[in-house]
């Protein structure tokens, strides 16, 4: 519609003014063409958008496109050069003799896939420990505490080692862990063990562990918020028609809190999938993470094999949450 | 005092067993924190892990004076200059974004997603991506810029959050007064808007500073030649582990400890003063 257009329709329309002096004129059968031309109150919304707007164009557009192009660059000897090979991606997928039935290798994937597997198995099991955890925690805030201020004091309690350094409370796990670590004196102590064993430290069960203890507070708060949101009428009203606190759960907190455990899940997910410090300390870098591979190979220079490490780390958080997705719809919780 | 019904008792022990596991649930996240302050103190020479020989400040010493573990001073002071950067953009960005997603435009859907992307991709990601397209252009990284961008990319959507939550909450129809008695845009921001919002710029500058004084994926590759704490903590935690980066990490815990207390302070009596 042209503004011709618009001024046509005003005619037809006029706005009644309201009172004298400043009434603000009522349009009669406001359509899209006025709204569009009446000026909005508050700051433009280009001036509010655009410094942040171009921050992460900077900072997260153009390092994502940029790990996207340099996966297809060559490497020379110190760097790399503008080119397009797919050999990166190749040495992603095949190792040596993957096609020669006479070897070992035949058929077995590289041992790139197996890391990035094995990132992905070590995520799964600490999403379902964190969700676990995190769950029952957040019932007992959002449910069992009434007091407002007391379910503060907790939550935030609960929440605040988020805000310290993950580095120092995976290095706070060693004194823990080792052969005379705290967990081998209390298993001793109460008769469990007779031998101290060095299982915890350096191993699978550690490192699930400490991402357990370093991630699992990031499920705690999506889950108590949406607990904490459910209308308690509901309960109520379930209560007076006879249910049981069982049924009342299954049917109606569980279903309600869902988006809750989405969301965490999703936190957990992509925070334990893009780690790799914690592998370092308390998993002595037996396995490496995908996180540590791209490390390692950035510190070589090979930079676009880091690249395809990130874009294939990249590839399989994205199924991840999308799975995550499908299985709860989170949109009405945004 | 109410009678005490098995219903109730029930109650009371359901409330019991939760609030144990509530317990549990502390240890296991704290635990590990107080044993490092426990080793901390440990003696000249006991090792990482218990028993303590002995009680000492050996440790705490040598943190103080000059080490091998790097110019500690020197990076902490780039940490918290960093972390009061990244505090200021996330606070005013968050802010204007957030006054942004009040009215309905064009591309908020894109915007939106982009902001929270800043949450999904994960550090080593960006740090990679950023610091191969600085060695490309040929500049060099260092903490004041490709770390700062980096990091406000991280700590934005948590402000972001902050920030959306309060405006939910937000009556519009204050400023709207203030417009119809003649107050030009910036008046109606400074004198209605800003008071109101204050305890929640506060919150969204908390995750800003504290996330970023703490963050190491982030920082790994962009930091150029001068190192922030997180960095000096995690080269002395690949070198041979001593009682002394239990020593750091007391100290960064207790300090990240003390900025959270604050905050809340701060918080605490600019919500009061604002209702």
């Amino acid at each position: 519609m042209t503004t011709v257009e618009t001024y046509a329709k005003l005619a037809i329309h006029p706005p009644i003014s309201r009172g004298l002096i400043g009434g603000a004129p009522v349009v009669r059968g406001e359509d899209e063409v006025t709204r569009k031309y009446r000026r909005e109150p508050g700051f433009p919304v280009p001036i509010l958008i655009a410094p942040a707007t171009l921050w992460l164009v900077v900072f997260l557009v153009l390092p994502l496109v940029s790990i996207f192009v340099f996966s297809f660059w060559k490497t020379t000897g110190h760097g790399m050069a503008p080119a397009f090979t797919l050999e990166h991606y190749r040495a992603f997928f095949i190792s040596e003799g993957f096609f020669d039935p006479n070897r070992p290798e035949f058929l077995t994937p590289s041992i790139f896939i197996r890391t990035l597997w094995t990132t992905f198995r070590f995520t799964i099991t600490a999403m379902a420990i964190c969700l676990i955890l995190a769950y029952p925690l957040a019932y007992f805030l959002s449910m069992q505490v009434q007091d407002f201020k007391w379910q503060l004091a907790l939550f935030l309690l609960s929440m605040v080692p988020f805000w310290t350094s993950y580095l120092i409370r995976a290095v706070a796990w060693l004194p823990m862990l080792g052969r005379h670590g705290l967990i081998n004196e209390f298993l001793i102590d109460i008769g469990a063990i007779e031998e101290p064993v060095s299982f915890f430290l350096y191993s699978e069960f550690s490192y699930t562990m400490a991402l357990v203890q370093l991630y699992v507070v990031l499920a705690v708060g999506p889950i108590f918020f949406s607990l904490a949101k459910i209308d308690r009428t509901l309960l109520e009203a379930a209560r007076d028609m006879g249910a049981t606190p069982f049924q009342i759960f299954r049917e109606i907190i569980f279903p309600l809190s869902l988006p809750g455990i989405a969301i965490g899940m999703i936190f957990v997910f992509v925070m334990v999938m893009g780690e790799f410090a914690t592998a370092v300390v308390v998993y002595g870098g037996k396995t490496s993470t995908t996180g540590t591979v791209i490390l390692n190979y950035y510190v070589i220079a090979n930079y676009p094999f880091a690249a395809v490490n990130a874009i294939m780390l990249m590839l399989a958080m994205m199924i991840g949450v999308v799975v995550i997705l499908r299985v709860v719809d989170i949109r009405k919780e945004l | 005092m109410a009678r005490s019904t098995p219903e109730r008792r029930r109650k009371t022990r359901i409330k019991a067993g939760f609030s144990v596991y509530y317990a549990i649930f502390l240890i296991f996240v704290y635990g590990p924190m107080f044993a490092m302050f426990t080793l901390s103190f440990q003696g000249p020479r006991g090792g990482v892990t218990f028993p303590m020989r002995g009680l000492s400040f050996v440790w705490w010493e040598r943190l103080a004076g000059p080490s091998a573990v790097g110019d500690i001073k020197s990076s902490l002071v780039r940490s918290l200059i960093l972390a009061v950067m990244v505090m200021v953009i996330t606070a005013i960005f968050s802010t204007m974004l957030a006054m942004a997603f009040r009215k309905k435009f064009h591309g908020s859907n894109v915007l939106f997603y982009a902001v929270m992307a800043g949450l999904m991709v994960p550090g080593v990601l960006l740090s990679l991506g950023l610091a191969s397209l600085l060695r490309v252009i040929g500049i060099s990284p260092g903490w004041w810029y490709s770390a700062l961008g980096v990091h406000v990319v991280w700590t934005l959507p948590f402000g972001f959050l902050v920030m959306m939550a309060v405006f939910n909450r937000f009556d519009g129809r204050l400023e709207e007064a203030a417009r119809d008695m003649g107050a030009d845009e910036w008046t109606v921001f400074k004198e209605v808007t800003l008071p109101l919002i204050t305890p929640g710029i506060v919150a969204a500058g908390l995750f800003g500073f504290t996330l970023s004084y703490d963050e190491f994926a982030r920082t790994t590759l962009l930091a150029g030649a001068q190192n922030t704490l997180p960095l000096d903590i995690n080269a002395a935690m690949t070198q041979r582990v001593q009682p002394t980066i239990f020593a750091l990490g007391t100290a960064s815990t207790i300090f990240s400890l003390l900025m959270i207390s604050l905050f809340i302070v701060i918080y605490t009596i600019l919500y009061r003063r604002s209702r």
